[in-house]
């Protein structure tokens, strides 16, 4: 993976296409016209395998593509493991559950960035024990903070309105996924919303985008170049 | 006075100079019966976030505070909601620190939203209403365990539609918004909590999810607050019809927003007739 640093955004936007975005009411109307914009090369695979995220809004878009592809190839494998077979009625349902909401995530996004979309992105779980409930879970709890922690630290970056809002529809659930697995991990407790996680103000931690594909490089063998990403 | 003439008089549209007139005038009048004071002690706000607000016009801070004002009436009302249970004894003893930590979190965003307000945006914060969490003798929240839970999970799922449709109304400050995600993911965890609390005891079948637009066992009452949850198409892409995942779990997998007007509506329920105002 590059390694690219992120630097600080500038935290006033006196950008004139996002201006030009919001007071247009970008409209769109399906598959492959929810970006204005091209850059299919940035985002094509190149023949070493690598894939780039691309820039703008399509860049951000396929950066949640990746770690939706990343959540529903998880629970894919979940799903045909020693753990699942043997589970509890109520694991069995939260697990199906995500399962089936990472898969619509994950397609939603491929069909929306249409020819922009990057690559299936080829995964590494070989350090997971699907057949341990322990592994499992806590792959998940990693999985569900890190895109909570993506999704709140990318908003910013988003200049179309339609686009933030839908990355918030999507947001909020991973939240309550995260919420979910961390009471099977602990039950009723307070680590559904932890101090690990939750500062003195209340506000949930936010990642950027180096440290979000840092932490999923440890699941992913595709090289993810993100340098078109703002920064 | 009720919620919504409330949050009208501080959350206006500030497109034409006449309603900018209109709002910075009942602006004055609120600052004339507010008790409130600005010198918020609140040590625990990064300095780096106090310096690095954005320099936006004055139309933006004055729409930026309607939003932030709005944000604020609903933390003080989730606020005293869990302080008035947990001051009752109504809450189980052995899920207690489940409320503490989510009143922990709700006092925690009164705070800040009134440290952001007052002393970095120089508008008023809201000052807190007097609420009347029994509707008129209705409910009994602070005598009946599951009726608290049952309030308790309306007030999370509202929280969560609530600040998702303001998103787009803050986007022009980085960290306005990116605080206000920050916050609404915390308000997703507590719902889920609570939602699964409440089925693990037997008074719901909810996951921490919302299926479809149901309210579970929740009062009649609440179904404005599940409303258009069912809610399958995003950016005209049907999901259901997409991927043939059945459309209970494709409504799961997106939350929907919901308008300032509609939360007021919900949350105007909950407001005492008897206001200091």
């Amino acid at each position: 993976m590059k390694n690219e640093l992120i630097k600080p955004k500038g935290l006033v936007k006196e950008n004139p296409r996002r201006q030009f975005l919001k007071m247009g009411g970008l409209t769109v109307a399906g598959a492959g016209l929810l970006l204005m914009g091209c850059n299919d090369e940035d985002s094509m695979p190149d023949m070493s395998g690598k894939v780039n995220l691309g820039s703008g809004d399509t860049g951000i878009l396929n950066y949640a593509y990746a770690l939706e592809q990343l959540e529903a190839a998880f629970y894919a494998q979940v799903m045909m493991g020693g753990f699942f077979a043997n589970a509890n009625a109520e694991e069995k349902t939260i697990f199906g559950d995500l399962e089936k909401h990472e898969r619509a995530h994950r397609e939603f996004f491929k069909v929306a960035l249409g020819a922009n979309a990057i690559a299936d992105l080829e995964v590494d779980f070989s350090s997971i024990d699907f057949s341990n409930r322990t592994s499992v879970l806590a792959a998940a709890k990693t999985f569900e903070d890190l895109g909570v922690a993506a999704y709140n630290g990318a908003g910013q970056f988003l200049e179309s309105a339609d686009l933030l809002l839908i990355a918030g529809k999507i947001v909020s659930v991973e939240a309550r996924h995260a919420a979910a697995i961390r009471d099977l991990i602990n039950p009723n407790s307070v680590d559904f919303a932890g101090d690990d996680l939750i500062d003195a103000n209340g506000l949930e931690r936010t990642l950027n985008f180096q440290q979000v594909l840092t932490a999923a490089s440890a699941f992913v063998k595709t090289e993810i170049d993100f340098s078109g990403l703002p920064s | 006075m009720n919620l919504i003439k409330l949050l009208d008089s501080i959350c206006p549209d500030t497109n034409t100079s006449e309603e900018k007139d209109r709002f910075y005038s009942r602006r004055d009048a609120f600052r004339q019966f507010g008790d409130f004071s600005k010198k918020v002690a609140l040590g625990a706000v990064p300095l780096s976030i106090l310096t690095a607000m954005p320099k936006v016009a004055k139309a933006d801070t004055a729409s930026l505070i309607g939003v932030l004002n709005y944000a604020l009436t609903l933390e003080h009302l989730e606020y005293r909601y869990y302080q008035l249970a947990l001051d009752s004894g109504v809450i189980l003893a052995a899920e207690r620190p489940i409320f503490q930590k989510i009143r922990d979190h709700e006092l925690a965003h009164v705070r800040f939203l009134q440290e952001v307000i007052g002393n970095v945006l120089n508008g008023n914060p809201v000052p807190e209403p007097n609420f009347d969490f029994t509707v008129g003798g209705a409910f009994s929240p602070f005598t009946d365990y599951p009726t608290f839970l049952a309030l308790a999970q309306a007030f999370e799922d509202t929280g969560v539609r609530a600040y998702k449709g303001q998103a787009g109304n803050v986007m022009e400050s980085d960290v306005v918004l990116t605080a206000a995600l920050s916050i609404h993911s915390v308000e997703a965890r507590h719902a889920s909590m609570v939602r699964r609390l409440r089925t693990k005891k037997g008074l719901d079948t909810q996951k921490g999810w919302i299926t479809n637009a149901s309210r579970g066992t929740l009062p009649a009452a609440t179904q404005a607050i599940y409303a258009g949850e069912e809610n399958v198409t995003h950016a005209g892409v049907n999901v259901n019809t997409l991927t043939q995942i059945d459309v209970g779990a494709v409504s799961e997998a997106w939350d929907e927003p919901l308008s300032m007007n509609q939360v007021l509506d919900i949350a105007g329920l909950f407001l005492s007739t008897n206001q200091a105002g």
